[in-house]
């Protein structure tokens, strides 16, 4: 087994504003492995996009990457300038965005997009990347190909789009795929297939996959991996399976007793009181104690650091309280 | 594609007939054409006649019909002044207009895209802020100041070029060109400036917009996740879906151009069509009036139906929408 596909490591991304430095991202750790889907969930604002983003080294001014490195097949590439990394970006790293409808430029016909991508980065003819272009299409689903090629963005339908989407992020065979939301905006029938989609492309290919997501449904269908973000922090990250069956973090259980089940013997669906705190409003201690049922004094002092509980990781006073079974 | 060209054709016939309806109103209602043609101690008789032979005395649908037909074989009369066909007078002065309209056009264009890409790209540079407070005295400063200014500064101060008329011009057919003699060049220069700034800081100003408004979309952060270089995401991408506006103002300022062409061919004595005009209206010379009227619509009407297939040739989607009531 090699290094992961992507190593992030104490990645801190920070705004600065008039009124002091946002820090949207703070000390995040993650690794994927070739084949890997990683799941990120989080409420709107918990820093999942902003860490995809970072990522793909696509923030905006003034947003930067203030602190950490991210590692890709062991190369650093959070310090590399801008021709450096566009050259990284779509040929190593594909990304998928939330939206199908507006990821497309309507202005040119879907196969000039593919071939234009492949060619940036792939020394193709021509009739080559066109060639690609159609395999590529029936790869992800769509029938009649060689004649879809031609046609606008306007004349497919949102679920057929995001297969277009994922068709570019994967032309130039990438290492790693970040998606962004990409189910969100679907029908949910759709939804499902084009997880799927994602999920068989990745397999067979052997690509890491970001999935950053809302959806902790998504997450169970798809992710071998997930990790919960909370204001800007990993609350907790482990197999899917011990995140969803066995949560640690108050918040976490918050998460999973928050979704409704089939079997549905509860008269109520649990809930975490308040909202999340905004970046400028992040409390002293562990960002989560206002809204944590079981906060002691130490979480409102000392922000916890991530230890070991089974196979996940945590970030809480109460975990470190239980038995520690390694260090991360 | 071709019934869209077709149905623009009819639209456009139909505008030329309403402005050849305003044209031909125009010759009956600014006072007997009788009184304008013949001298003062005509006979009553031969004033009749005159009328029986113009058809003057035809009911009014006819001579209408007679008027376009006429106007459809290039015959829009004699000058009242002249005493030339109008045609003639016309096809004269026309192409020192076109070849006006024409320069400042492509100075309009020419330097305004680029400005606006740039000023759209590099929205806080030093140098954007210069470019847009200059557009902003382009666009305040009106037309006859500037070409004042200029010849003021080029003509009288540094005596680079000349102040007046067209410089020497070669016949080709019937076309009389400035382009091809030195003089001429250098005539062109100052008019076609004066003419065109304002089109030019109007394009600037509307390609930066745009271009900001493009920059923003998912589509180009999905270019730029693509990995595509900077010319590709920003000449490529953004730059083509900032062209339907921008083609559209063009072409209606293509028209103001020939039109505001008045004013510059004034300050600059350019032997064109708006000095012709000017002088028609002191001497109420109708024909040439009317005439000028119907030339400058039928080059609105061109230029708008080219703004319609260059639609059509931007944007994919308009063709599924092109049975839509237009623009």
């Amino acid at each position: 087994m090699t290094g992961p596909v992507l190593s992030v490591r104490n990645l801190r991304v920070e705004f600065p504003t008039r009124h002091g430095t946002l820090r949207a991202v703070d000390d995040i750790s993650f690794d994927i492995a070739a084949g890997e889907v990683l799941g990120v969930v989080g409420e709107s604002g918990a820093g999942k996009s902003m860490t995809g983003t970072a990522v793909i080294g696509l923030l905006e001014p003034p947003g930067r990457i203030a602190g950490g490195e991210v590692r890709l097949k062991g190369q650093r590439i959070d310090n590399l300038a801008g021709e450096a990394l566009r050259r990284i970006r779509g040929r190593r790293i594909g990304m998928v965005f939330q939206d199908p409808l507006t990821s497309l430029n309507p202005l040119y016909r879907v196969g000039e997009q593919i071939i234009e991508t492949m060619r940036t980065h792939l020394p193709m003819s021509e009739a080559q990347a066109r060639r690609r272009a159609i395999e590529l299409l029936s790869e992800v689903g769509i029938q009649g190909a060689s004649d879809r090629l031609d046609s606008y963005p306007h004349q497919f339908s949102g679920g057929m789009r995001q297969r277009v989407v994922l068709a570019l992020a994967l032309c130039a065979e990438p290492e790693l795929i970040v998606a962004d939301e990409p189910t969100t905006a679907l029908d949910v029938s759709i939804q499902a297939q084009i997880i799927q989609l994602i999920k068989r492309l990745c397999r067979e290919r052997g690509t890491a996959v970001m999935l950053i997501t809302h959806d902790m449904g998504v997450i169970a269908e798809t992710a071998d991996r997930v990790a919960v973000m909370y204001a800007g922090r990993i609350a907790e990250i482990g197999q899917v399976a011990d995140v969803v069956q066995r949560p640690s973090h108050p918040y976490t259980k918050g998460l999973m007793g928050s979704i409704p089940t089939l079997e549905g013997s509860e008269t109520r669906l649990v809930q975490i009181p308040g909202s999340m705190p905004r970046l400028t409003a992040i409390p002293q201690g562990c960002a989560f104690n206002p809204r944590c049922p079981q906060a002691f004094a130490r979480c409102f002092l000392e922000q916890p650091a991530a230890v070991f509980v089974g196979r996940s990781e945590v970030a809480c006073w109460l975990a470190s309280a239980t038995p520690v079974q390694g260090t991360p | 594609m071709l019934a869209f060209a077709i149905r623009r054709l009819i639209e456009a016939a139909f505008v030329m007939l309403t402005v050849a309806l305003l044209s031909f109103v125009l010759f009956r209602f600014v006072g007997d054409p009788i009184n304008q043609i013949v001298s003062q101690d005509a006979s009553l008789e031969e004033r009749i006649r005159l009328r029986e032979d113009l058809g003057l005395n035809d009911p009014i649908p006819v001579q209408f019909g007679r008027f376009v037909w006429k106007a459809m074989n290039l015959d829009f009369g004699v000058s009242y002044q002249v005493k030339q066909p109008v045609i003639t007078i016309l096809m004269d002065r026309f192409p020192a207009t076109l070849e006006l309209a024409f320069a400042a056009a492509l100075f309009a264009i020419a330097i305004g895209i680029p400005m606006g890409v740039y000023t759209g790209i590099h929205r806080h540079s030093m140098l954007s802020k210069w470019f847009l407070s200059i557009s902003l005295i382009g666009i305040s400063l009106p037309t006859f100041l500037i070409g004042i200014l200029l010849i003021y500064v080029f003509a009288v101060k540094l005596g680079w070029l000349p102040s007046y008329g067209r410089g020497e011009t070669v016949k080709i057919g019937f076309w009389k060109t400035g382009l091809l003699t030195w003089s001429g060049l250098k005539a062109l220069i100052l008019p076609a400036i004066t003419l065109g700034l304002f089109q030019m800081t109007l394009i600037t100003r509307l390609v930066r917009s745009e271009m900001l408004e493009v920059l923003r979309t998912d589509y180009i952060k999905f270019a730029r996740a693509r990995g595509l270089s900077n010319r590709a995401v920003y000449f490529g991408h953004a730059l083509k879906n900032t062209l339907v506006p921008v083609v559209t103002i063009i072409g209606l300022q293509v028209g103001a151009i020939i039109a505001f062409a008045i004013i510059t061919e004034t300050v600059f004595q350019w032997p064109g069509m708006g000095l012709l005009f000017i002088k028609s209206v002191q001497t109420a010379d109708i024909p040439v009036m009317s005439a000028y009227l119907l030339l400058v619509a039928f080059m609105f009407v061109v230029i708008n139906f080219i703004v319609d297939l260059l639609y059509v040739a931007i944007d994919p989607r308009i063709r599924l929408a092109g049975s839509g009531a237009g623009h």
